[in-house]
Formats: C-alpha cells, sequence, structure tokens
C-alpha cells in the first residue's frame, strides 16, 4: 500500500516535470517553429538566477516564481531581438543559431560562476509515509506544473492576448493585415516561452547541483516530449509528458534509474516510428 | 568529362602531397593527426549534408562507435587490421538499420535531426553507465565513464609487434584522408551521387521519376557513417584511449559547425573547417582569458546569420569576382551540349 503511493507519487512527479521541462519549449517551437536548443540554457540561467538572488537574501519562493522568470524572459527578449528575428521561417538556420547561443551562455556562465557545482537545498522538508521518505519537494513541482498548464490554457483559451497570439502564428499576414503587428507579437511570444523555461529552471534547481552544462540534460528530454506531443500545444504537451513520465518511471522502478533513461529515449524514437507528426495529430485532434 | 576527371586528380593528389610535405614545419604532427582525423569527421558530415540533404545530427554516434568497435576488436583480438575494418563496418551497419527505420518512415527534416540527437544520447547514457565489471564484450570491459585504455594500437598489417605511431601514423591518416577525399569524389561523380544531388533538390520529383528515394537515402547515410567511423578508429589510435565524451553531445555539435564554417555543398569546405576550427580551439585552450565553449558558439551564430553558405563557396566566390574570369560558362554550355546533342 505504502509503496503503491510512493510509487505513484513518484509517476506523478516524473510527469509533472516533464511538462514543466517542455513547457517553455512548446511555446517557442509549439507555437512559433523556432528550434530553440538554447532552451535547456534558459533553464540554466534561470537556476542560476535564483541561486544568485537567495545568496542575495531574497525569499527562496519569490526568487523561483518572480525573479527568475522576469531576468530569463528578458535575456529571451535580447536574444530574439539581436539573433532570432533574422530567422523565422527558416527551421534549419533556427536550430544552428540557437545551438550557437547555447554554446555561448555555457561559455558566459562558466566565465561567471565557474565550473564547479552549486545548488540550494530544497525548501520544504520531506516526510515519511510507512517505511518510505518521500520528499516533499515533489509535490510542490507538481503543483506548479498543473497551476501552469492551467495558466497556459486560460491564456491561449480565454484572453484576447491569446487569440491573438494563436493567430499571429497560424496566419502572420492575416493579423498584419488585421492590424496586429507579427512583429510585436513575435517578440512578446518569445518572452514568455523564455520566461517559461527560466521558471522551469528556477524551480527544478534545488533538486539538481547546477554546472553550465546543466542545461544539456534537459534538452533531448524537452524536445521529444514537445515533438511527439505533436500541434496540438496543450494536450500534446500533457499527453506526451504522461506517456513518457510512465515509462521511464516504471522502467526505474523495474530495472534502474539509468535504464529508465534509455526506455524514456527508446519510447520516443519508437513513438516517433509510429505517429511521425506526434501524438495530438491522430488522437485528440483540434484541441488546444 | 574524363580529361577534367584527370586534371582535378591529378591536382589533388598534387596540393595534398605539397600540404602534408610541407604542414609538419609549421605544425607538430601530434596535433596535426588529429586535424586530418576531424578533416575526416567533418567530411562524413559534409558528405551526407552537403550532398545528400540528410541533417544528421548524430555523426558523433557513429565516430564513437568506431572507436568503441575498434578498441573492445582490438583488445579481443590483439591484432589491428581486422578491428579497423570492423570499425568501418560496425557503424554502417548501424546506419543502414537506423536510416532504414528513419526514411522508408518517410521522416521529415526536423524529426530526423531530433532521432539521430536521440540516438547518440542513447549510446552516451548507455556507455557512461556501463562502469561495472558486469558489462564486458570478450574481454574487454567497457569501463563505463572511465573509457578504455590500453589497446592495441595500429600496427603493420601481418605483424602485431610493429607498431605505427608519431610521424609514420601522421602520414597514414593523411594518406587515408586523400584517399577518402578520391572516393568520395568518384561516388559523387557517378550515378548514384548525381541522384543523391537531385534527391537533395527534390525528393519527390525523384520518387515520381522511378528512383528509390529511401533506399538511396540510407546507403548514403551509411556510406557516411562508415567515414565517421573510421575516423574514429584512427582517433582511437592517436588517443589511446575512447571515452563516452566521443559520443557527447557536444562533439555532434561541434561536427555540425565545422560543416557550416566551411560550406555546404562543397567537399574541401568541411575539412578545412574542421580542421580550422579544431586548430583554433587548439590555440584557445592555451589562454583562459576567454572560454572557449563561447567563441565556438560566437562563430555559429555569426556564421548562420551573415555567412550561411560558409567560407569554402564565399572564397570561391570571392575569387571569381576578384578575377573576373566567369567560370560557371563553360559549364552551362557543356550542359546545353549534353542536354541538346
Amino acid at each position: 500500500m505504502d509503496l503503491s503511493f510512493v510509487i505513484l507519487v513518484e509517476i506523478l512527479y516524473a510527469v509533472a516535470s516533464l511538462v514543466l521541462i517542455s513547457a517553455g519549449l512548446a511555446v517557442v517551437f509549439g507555437m512559433m517553429k523556432v528550434i530553440n536548443l538554447a532552451h535547456g540554457e534558459f533553464m540554466m540561467m534561470g537556476g542560476y538566477v535564483t541561486i544568485t538572488a537567495v545568496g542575495l537574501g531574497v525569499n527562496v519562493f519569490v526568487a523561483m516564481l518572480v525573479i527568475a522568470p522576469l531576468i530569463v524572459g528578458l535575456i529571451g527578449l535580447v536574444v530574439e531581438r539581436l539573433v532570432i528575428r533574422h530567422l523565422y521561417g527558416r527551421l534549419v538556420d533556427t536550430m544552428l543559431a540557437t545551438w550557437g547561443l547555447s554554446l555561448v551562455f555555457i561559455g558566459l556562465a562558466t566565465m561567471i560562476f565557474g565550473n564547479t557545482t552549486t545548488g540550494i537545498s530544497t525548501p520544504i522538508p520531506g516526510f515519511a509515509v510507512g517505511a518510505y521518505q518521500i520528499n516533499g519537494y515533489n509535490f510542490f513541482i507538481i503543483v506548479v506544473s498543473v497551476l501552469l498548464v492551467a495558466g497556459m490554457y486560460a491564456v491561449l483559451r480565454g484572453t484576447r492576448a491569446g487569440l491573438i497570439a494563436r493567430g499571429a502564428m497560424q496566419r502572420a499576414d492575416m493579423a498584419a493585415a488585421l492590424g496586429y503587428s507579427p512583429d510585436r507579437i513575435y517578440m512578446a511570444t518569445f518572452f514568455c516561452g523564455s520566461a517559461l523555461s527560466g521558471l522551469a529552471g528556477a524551480v527544478l534547481a534545488p533538486l539538481v547541483g547546477l554546472v553550465p552544462t546543466s542545461g544539456g540534460a534537459y534538452i533531448a528530454k524537452a524536445f521529444i516530449t514537445v515533438i511527439a506531443g505533436g500541434p496540438a500545444l496543450i494536450a500534446g504537451l500533457v499527453s506526451s509528458a504522461a506517456s513518457f513520465g510512465v515509462v521511464s518511471q516504471v522502467f526505474s522502478f523495474a530495472v534502474s534509474p539509468v535504464i529508465g533513461e534509455v526506455a524514456l529515449l527508446v519510447a520516443a524514437v519508437i513513438l516517433l516510428r509510429a505517429m511521425p507528426q506526434g501524438i495530438t495529430a491522430r488522437l485528440f485532434k483540434g484541441k488546444l | 568529362m574524363t580529361r577534367t576527371v584527370a586534371r582535378e586528380v591529378l591536382l589533388t593528389l598534387v596540393v595534398s602531397a605539397l600540404m602534408i610535405w610541407t604542414l609538419p614545419m609549421l605544425i607538430g604532427t601530434y596535433t596535426l593527426t588529429v586535424l586530418v582525423i576531424y578533416g575526416m569527421l567533418g567530411l562524413s558530415l559534409g558528405l551526407i549534408w552537403g550532398f545528400g540533404g540528410i541533417l544528421c545530427f548524430g555523426q558523433a554516434a557513429f565516430f564513437g562507435l568506431g572507436a568503441y568497435t575498434y578498441a573492445i576488436a582490438a583488445i579481443n583480438i590483439g591484432e589491428s587490421t581486422l578491428p579497423m575494418l570492423l570499425a568501418v563496418a560496425v557503424p554502417a551497419i548501424f546506419a543502414a538499420l537506423l536510416g532504414a527505420m528513419m526514411f522508408y518512415g518517410r521522416l521529415g527534416d526536423v524529426y530526423l535531426g531530433v532521432i539521430t540527437l536521440v540516438v547518440t544520447l542513447i549510446l552516451f547514457k548507455f556507455v557512461n553507465s556501463t562502469a561495472g565489471p558486469q558489462y564486458t564484450i570478450g574481454s574487454a570491459r567497457l569501463g563505463g565513464f572511465n573509457g578504455i585504455p590500453g589497446f592495441q594500437t595500429l600496427n603493420v598489417p601481418g605483424d602485431p609487434g610493429a607498431y605505427i605511431w608519431g610521424d609514420p601514423y601522421f602520414y597514414v591518416c593523411a594518406v587515408l584522408l586523400v584517399i577518402v577525399f578520391l572516393l568520395v569524389s568518384w561516388l559523387l561523380r557517378s550515378s548514384f551521387g548525381r541522384i543523391a544531388l537531385g534527391i537533395r533538390e527534390n525528393e519527390t520529383r525523384m520518387g515520381l521519376m522511378g528512383y528509390d528515394v529511401a533506399a538511396r537515402k540510407t546507403v548514403l547515410f551509411a556510406i557516411g557513417a562508415a567515414i565517421a567511423g573510421l575516423a574514429g578508429a584512427l582517433f582511437a589510435n592517436w588517443a589511446e584511449i575512447v571515452t563516452p565524451n566521443l559520443f557527447s553531445l557536444g562533439q555532434s555539435a561541434e561536427i555540425i559547425i565545422w560543416c557550416i564554417v566551411g560550406g555546404l555543398g562543397t567537399r574541401i569546405g568541411p575539412i578545412l573547417g574542421a580542421a580550422g576550427l579544431a586548430y583554433l580551439k587548439f590555440l584557445l585552450g592555451q589562454q583562459s582569458v576567454i572560454d572557449n565553449t563561447l567563441i565556438t558558439g560566437l562563430i555559429l551564430v555569426l556564421f548562420v546569420l551573415f555567412l550561411p553558405r560558409g567560407l569554402a563557396p564565399a572564397a570561391a566566390a570571392l575569387i571569381q569576382a576578384v578575377s573576373g574570369r566567369a567560370r560557371r560558362k563553360p559549364d552551362a554550355r557543356r550542359m546545353r551540349r549534353v542536354r541538346h546533342g
């Protein structure tokens, strides 16, 4: 009984962290069709901003939930103005340029913070269930990712800005003809995407030791989740995160954590081979 | 046609002989060897990406696979000839299987890139976690993140005692690169190569003309992997150790950067890009003011933004503009003659 509860929490946590890791990329890649290979580095910067802010005496939650997304979003804005906006519609070029950017960020972080591992302790204590110990912070991550998905859905579905953004992503010329500036919409959307990445990096920072290259750990998972999700933004994100989270966690329990990671990747290859356009191209069609 | 081919082969041989003769006076052969090996690796991606239109994010997978195959086989066999052949064959077979899965599944550009990236990551994660003593192939322990040291390095075929190392090893690598370069030139000039170019330009059209696009892409992909595997085996011989870093994302990224900087769609571009940037990295590694990765990244961003076709085509265009000679013209006339008899 206790064990099954622990396993359930672990699976939920795995799904939630996949959602969190991929949310920013879902906006930037899924909506804007910019293949952002610097996504992991945006997350890494979110982590460093949090740690720096906490070091300066800011409350952990304020640093994670407010400061990190804001600062990373602003960095994203600068990046968009300098590089990305010249490359819209050139898929392979965005991929290469953002790869270059990711190397630049890794280099900068190495020069500023050094090549050593830094970290902060988790602000929420763990507790025991029967004979097992559960990390209390896992619940925080599950709550954050649920709120995040709900928030994204509300903004894209319910607000005028969301509607305009979705419209401009589908037909930029039509949006322009209706009097909205696609340039500014793209800018704002990229800001939101990088802010989400920064948030994810900040929230996950207490769980991992942060090094300048830690973005690389997230990038593949994020891409797999978003691509396997397919065209529908939120339905795809949630459905593919759910399937990969379950696969990796089941294999982690059955064999070992490394095999769990490998199982996730193998599942992704099989899934893409079976559904080259992603899950939501076949199932949940026409959902947001 | 045959006269121009003969002239080009002759030119290649003369230029490469000159470079093999003069370069060791400028740079130490130890560094030079690895530049040559990277050149070969760059050429392998330049072939499948520049001429086949297949953007493979996992060329490092084949490089690493070649190196590991060589190391494991060399420990088990104790001689280097068969391991060298295996190091070419294993990545080629692996690429053929992977390529068949992807190309017959009609996966698009981006998905192809992501799958090759993921496969590289799987290999990296798997090899990285094989530190335990239970992971052995024959008498070779995989060693996890520590890699495999202490295998038999290259020897004269048939005589396991006669090692090839130092200056002679550089000449072996350089000659192999020239041979591979000539083979690639020959392949591109054959009907297979021209059909590959056609597939790069317009896949649907070539399919409608009756060519089996998926099969041809698979074969080209496997050829690229074979060259990368050979480069991997040579690298293993040079470094005398193989580590999981050969499979890493950074390594994959670098190969792509070489091709972009050197110039896609040329044979010499990726080689020069690889050797040049690797040497630049070597020089930068000797100072500690600016981080190495930062500069590599900046180069990539600037090239994508300002010089997306790479150095070699840009230089060619510049020379053409300066000399004022219309080098395209004879080609065009010949094409007309071919077309209209």
